[in-house]
C-alpha cells in the first residue's frame, strides 16, 4: 500500500485526480464553518479568498490563543449551503459522515470532500495552530476559526467524479438491513 | 455555608471521575477497540482506527479530552446504610460537575429545552441526572454522554408476541444511524420494565464490560455488524465494539425495548468517596 497522498492549500487541480477511499495528510489553512458561518458568509460575503480554500465542519474549543480540542462536526447538517463556496472556488469540505447527493453533484469536476475521524479531537488539535478568527461575535462553536495544519491525516469520501464511499456504505447496510423486512 | 467535609469529599470524587472519564476511557473499551483494529480488514476503516488509537493516545499523554463533545452529566451514585440520603448529596455533585466544566475544562452543553438558553456549567434544570442505588460504599460514576450519539437512541413498545423482533428493532436504530453517532459504537439494550425504566436500563447496561457479551447479545452484535456500515460510515467489518444488554420484569401485556447509542468513545469513570 503506498502512503497518504501529501497535499498543500490553496488547493488546485491536483484535487481531481484524487480518489474515493485515497488517504491525504493536508497541510496549510482551513477555515472552520458550521451553520450560522455558512448563514453569514451568505449574507455579508466570504472573509477571506476563498480560491483553492478548505472548509472545516467544526465548532472547536479555542482557549489561551491555542486550538484545545477541534473534532468534526456533522457534515449533512450544511448540505443545502455549499454551493455558492464552490462557485466562488473552495476546493474541498473536511467533516464526518459524509453529505447529500446535492453537494457531491456540485463538487463534480471541482473539488472533494475530506472525512476525518468522529471524536478525534485532540488528535485534530495535535496538528492545528490557531492563525485568526472572523465573525468571532457569532461565538466559540460558530465562529470562523483560521486554523494552521500541519499533515492532518484525512480520507477522501467523495471525490470530482462522483464516487462516495458514505453512499456505497449506506447501499451495503440498506441491502443487509432488508431481509428483515 | 460551608459543606461539611463528606459532601466535599462527594464533590472532589465527582470531579475527579469527570476528569478521568472525558480524558482515559476505561480498560475493557480500550482493548474492544485495540481488538476491532487489529481485526478489521477494510483499508479505509483501519486508517480510521489508526487514528482513533492515536487520538486516545495524544488525550492521555496531554491530560485533555478525548473529544470536544464532554456531553451532559449522566451520574450513577451508591449510597451505604450510614449516608442519610439527603439533598445534599445532589448539591454537592453538581459542585463537582461546575468545578470540572471550568478546571478539565468542558464544553458548556446544558441549555433550557426550548429557550436553548445555555447555564455555561453544566448544571440546572435537573443536570446532573443522577440515579441512586443503596451499595456498600459511597461511590460515584460519571458517564459522559455526548450528543451525536445519544439522539440517535430510540425506544419501542413491543407486543410481547414480539419478542423475536428485539434483533430487528436493534439492527434498524443502527441502520437508521448510519454515520451520524460516530461508529464504531457501543450498543445499550434495555427490555422490560416500563416505558421509562427500558430507557434507562438501556444506558446503564453501558457501564457493563464490553467484553463478557452473553451469547444473546453476541448475536445481536453479529447481526448489527453484517450492516458493513463501518467506522464513521465508511464502510467496514467493525460497526459496532459491544451489544449489552439489561432486562427487567414487565407487564405480561408489554415489552418494552430501548437503545441507547454509544460512539466508539464509551466514557465513564467510577471514583469511591474517601472517607
Amino acid at each position: 500500500m503506498t502512503g497518504p497522498i501529501r497535499l498543500t492549500t490553496p488547493l488546485g487541480d491536483e484535487v481531481l485526480r484524487l480518489r474515493a477511499g485515497d488517504r491525504v495528510e493536508l497541510s496549510g489553512t482551513v477555515y472552520t464553518a458550521r451553520d450560522e458561518a455558512h448563514l453569514r458568509m451568505q449574507e455579508a460575503g466570504i472573509p477571506f479568498d476563498p480560491k483553492g480554500a478548505v472548509i472545516y465542519h467544526c465548532g472547536p474549543v479555542i482557549g489561551d490563543g491555542k486550538v484545545i480540542a477541534a473534532g468534526p462536526t456533522t457534515s449533512a447538517r450544511m448540505n443545502e449551503m455549499e454551493g455558492f463556496l464552490i462557485d466562488k472556488g473552495v476546493r474541498a469540505f473536511i467533516g464526518k459522515g459524509g453529505m447529500g447527493s446535492t453537494v457531491r453533484n456540485q463538487l463534480a469536476g471541482k473539488g472533494v470532500y475530506l472525512a476525518f475521524t468522529g471524536g478525534c479531537a485532540a488528535l485534530a488539535s495535535s496538528h492545528m495552530s490557531l492563525q485568526g478568527v472572523f465573525f468571532e461575535d457569532l461565538g466559540m462553536a460558530e465562529a470562523v476559526w483560521i486554523i494552521g495544519l500541519e499533515r492532518l491525516p484525512l480520507v477522501v469520501g467523495i471525490d470530482s467524479v462522483g464516487n462516495d464511499i458514505f453512499a456505497a456504505a449506506h447501499r451495503q447496510a440498506d441491502t443487509v438491513f432488508r431481509q428483515y423486512r | 455555608m460551608k459543606p461539611d467535609p463528606l459532601h466535599k469529599a462527594l464533590a472532589d470524587a465527582t470531579f475527579t471521575a469527570y476528569r478521568e472519564a472525558v480524558i482515559r476511557l476505561p480498560p475493557d473499551v480500550l482493548r474492544a477497540i485495540g481488538n476491532a483494529a487489529a481485526a478489521e480488514t477494510n483499508a479505509v476503516a483501519r486508517g480510521e482506527f489508526e487514528n482513533i488509537l492515536k487520538n486516545i493516545e495524544i488525550a492521555e499523554q496531554h491530560g485533555i479530552p478525548l473529544c470536544q463533545d464532554t456531553g451532559v452529566p449522566v451520574v450513577y451514585l451508591t449510597v451505604p446504610p450510614d449516608v442519610p440520603f439527603t439533598q445534599d448529596l445532589y448539591d454537592a455533585i453538581a459542585r463537582g460537575v461546575r468545578r470540572a466544566t471550568k478546571e478539565v475544562p468542558l464544553r458548556p452543553n446544558v441549555v433550557d429545552p426550548l429557550t436553548r438558553h445555555n447555564t455555561n456549567d453544566n448544571t440546572g434544570m435537573g443536570m446532573p441526572a443522577i440515579h441512586v442505588k443503596p451499595g456498600k460504599t459511597l461511590a460515584v460514576t460519571v458517564l459522559p454522554k455526548g450528543a451525536g450519539a445519544e439522539n440517535m437512541s430510540r425506544t419501542a413498545m413491543l407486543l410481547p408476541s414480539q419478542k423475536d423482533q428485539i434483533e430487528k428493532f436493534v439492527v434498524e436504530t443502527v441502520y437508521l444511524a448510519g454515520s451520524r453517532p460516530c461508529p464504531p459504537v457501543i450498543i445499550g439494550v434495555g427490555i422490560g420494565g416500563t416505558f421509562d425504566g427500558a430507557a434507562a436500563l438501556a444506558k446503564e447496561a453501558l457501564l457493563e464490560p464490553v467484553d463478557h457479551m452473553t451469547e444473546y447479545e453476541q448475536e445481536i452484535f453479529a447481526a448489527v455488524n453484517r450492516l458493513g456500515i463501518g467506522p464513521m460510515g465508511l464502510g467496514g467489518d467493525t460497526t459496532a465494539l459491544a451489544v449489552l444488554v439489561k432486562k427487567a420484569g414487565c407487564h405480561t401485556a408489554s415489552l418494552p425495548v430501548a437503545v441507547n447509542i454509544q460512539c466508539w468513545a464509551n466514557r465513564h469513570a467510577t471514583v469511591e468517596v474517601k472517607r
